[in-house]
């Protein structure tokens, strides 16, 4: 298992490089720098400005430079649009905001795709299952950003329940709409995840021999059956928790809650590479690291995966 | 009298000798008789065939071109611009006045032709990928994998919105970002199906027949691809169009004249608040069906061709 483990670090190590130096040189090979504006700039004033910035230096030593300042500082550097605050302050502004609805979401989606896919298979061919069949497809069809428009339609312009859009620290009326948007279409495809995999695992010899044991069905599920059924499910996390992190551009966009994703997209019309680069670093970072921690936690709950 | 001169007996050699040639039931015969016993997706292939026809017929009933500016109605559009067959403005009008009907089936059209496009250009690209490194094998294979693995462990959304943002928002660069993170999962489900395949004795017996290696990629292994190649595709689809509408959603897609559904519903989503909500529903519902009906194929097409992983 330690060998496993470090084996999969020693993976993420070069993907966390690659990630950085590929990003970095799309970045500095882009037509149309941050400082091209409509009127040119006296060229001294560019060469000053360049300076600042350290883009006069040779490329390699800028990359050396950034690479040290990402990996060892955690520093990424100076913002392009912004001449007093750097990414680390945008990032560090943002991404508290992000991460809470997000956690949530992600925890919402798993929480409730698991319990709807079991109760759906083990009520399998009833009505309560077509029922959370059809639920779970409509999730899907109904990702964050087609969910945003019609909550806010139905609860802030209909009903006039809850507020449009904010974030007010974080109050739960706040939170609402954003993990409900964030969370539904993943829902979905949990749902439906775990009804076929627990539909595959209460059919398995294992789950006829508990049976005939004269084990009462509670028994059954909850000893026997949640371990293997869950495997799928785990795998399908990390997807899931990049998919909450794309989300959450829109939900920042659209709920206006403060969070990284406004600041990404801005930077991405704006062509603040600065923060382009940053966010892009840290949400790759993040997923590696998940998807680190999913690998570990699938080959624990796996009996058959043996390091 | 000859043996075997008289009727029943040249009946009997008839019937003895005469192999009367049963039709073979190949695997895609199968798979299709079980696509089309399967309802839910039947009905979906049904609903998405009118949707392509309304795209292709459409314009031909459109009175309003998707360009045009409709100037007495523009100052009130809340008022004057919902839904009429009386005006030609069958879906009604957007924000700026121009026709919904005419922009609506501008954006399906744009929508299925990145799912299409997209799904095939992924497919191909990941297809030859997935064979070469599953063929070849050894270090070849893991170097090209884990080429994959590091690519895949990147949000690739933002990896296409960096790009469409590096290179320009135009149809062309929307195609090449999407594609470029399209194939790779497809490379991968390839590269394991094609693991299993060389090991096979057929491919065994063509190699000793001295059947070259290329040949028997192309003729031996590809083929006894198509299934899982078709099944993934048809999932490929659906997603490419979302992934497409998201980024156009958040404006960063393609931009104007051209328009997508993701466009369309961002437009009727920032406008619904002042009582225009047609603006987000004929779009949203094109979307969703669209979206529901390609799940179903998807699900059909792996029932069909994939009877075992249900």
């Amino acid at each position: 298992m330690l060998i496993y483990i470090a084996k999969r670090i020693l993976i993420a190590i070069p993907t966390l490089l690659i990630l950085v130096i590929a990003s970095f040189f799309l970045i500095h090979f882009a037509p149309g720098g941050p400082f091209t504006s409509e009127r040119p700039l006296p060229p001294a004033v560019l060469a000053n400005i360049e300076a600042r910035y350290g883009l006069d230096q040779p490329l390699w030593k800028q990359l050396w430079d950034y690479l040290v300042n990402v990996f060892l500082h955690f520093d990424f550097g100076p913002s392009f649009k912004f001449k007093d605050r750097d990414v680390n302050d945008i990032i560090a502004q943002g991404f508290p905001i992000s991460l809470t609805y997000g956690s949530l979401s992600f925890i919402a989606a798993t929480l409730a795709g698991v319990s709807l896919g079991v109760w759906a298979a083990i009520k399998h061919n009833t009505w309560i299952d077509y029922f959370a069949v059809s639920l779970g497809i409509a999730a899907q069809a109904l990702p964050n950003f087609i969910m945003g428009p019609i909550l806010i339609l139905v609860f802030t312009l209909w009903l006039g329940l809850l507020p449009g859009g904010g974030w007010n620290g974080g109050q739960w009326q706040y939170l609402i709409m954003p993990v409900i948007a964030l969370s539904t279409s993943y829902m979905g495809n949990i749902a439906r995840l775990t009804r076929s995999s627990m539909l595959e695992v209460m059919n398995s010899n294992f789950i006829r021999t508990a049976r005939a044991k004269g084990l009462p069905t509670r028994a059954v599920i909850w000893r026997h059956a949640m371990k293997p059924t869950l495997l799928p499910v785990v795998s399908y996390l990390g997807p899931v928790f990049v998919y909450v992190l794309t989300g959450s551009v829109f939900v920042d966009l659209y709920f206006s809650t403060g969070g990284l994703g406004a600041a990404y997209v801005g930077s991405a019309l704006t062509r603040d590479y600065a923060v382009l680069l940053g966010v892009t670093i840290l949400y790759g970072g993040l997923t590696v690291i998940v998807n680190l921690l999913t690998d570990l936690a699938y080959a624990w709950f796996d009996p058959k995966i043996r390091y | 009298m000859v043996f075997g001169s008289s009727q029943k007996a040249a009946q009997l050699a008839d019937d003895v000798t005469d192999v009367i040639p049963v039709r073979g039931r190949s695997l895609m015969h199968d798979a299709y008789t079980r696509f089309t016993r399967n309802k839910a997706a039947m009905g979906s292939v049904i609903v998405l065939g009118l949707i392509v026809l309304f795209v292709i017929l459409g314009p031909l009933f459109a009175v309003w071109s998707n360009e045009e500016i409709d100037w007495d109605r523009m100052g009130a559009i809340a008022e004057q611009g919902a839904p009429s067959l009386e005006n030609g403005h069958y879906f009604g009008l957007d924000e700026l006045g121009r026709d919904l009907y005419s922009r609506v089936i501008q954006a399906t059209r744009t929508s299925l032709l990145v799912g299409l496009v997209g799904a095939m250009t992924a497919l191909i690209i990941g297809t030859a990928y997935g064979l070469v490194a599953g063929y070849v094998g050894g270090r070849v294979d893991s170097a090209m994998m884990r080429f994959v693995d590091i690519l895949l462990a990147i949000p690739l959304t933002l990896v296409i919105i960096l790009l469409l943002v590096i290179a320009g928002r135009s149809f062309f660069m929307l195609f090449v970002s999407l594609d470029a993170v399209g194939w790779l999962t497809m490379s991968r489900i390839v590269r394991a199906q094609t693991l299993s395949l060389k090991t096979r004795e057929f491919i065994e017996a063509a190699r000793a027949a001295g059947v070259p290696e290329t040949t028997i990629m192309i003729r031996h292994i590809l083929p006894n691809l198509i299934g899982v190649v078709i099944v993934y595709a048809s999932l490929l689809v659906p997603e490419m169009i979302l992934t497409e509408s998201f980024i156009s959603f958040l404006g960063l897609g393609i931009s104007e004249p051209y328009t997508s559904l993701g466009k369309l519903i961002a437009e009727g989503a920032g406008t619904m608040a002042y009582g225009t909500i047609w603006q987000l529903l004929y779009p949203l519902f094109f979307y969703v069906t669209i979206i529901i009906t390609m799940f179903f194929i998807g699900d059909g097409l792996r029932d069909a061709l994939d009877p075992k992983d249900r």
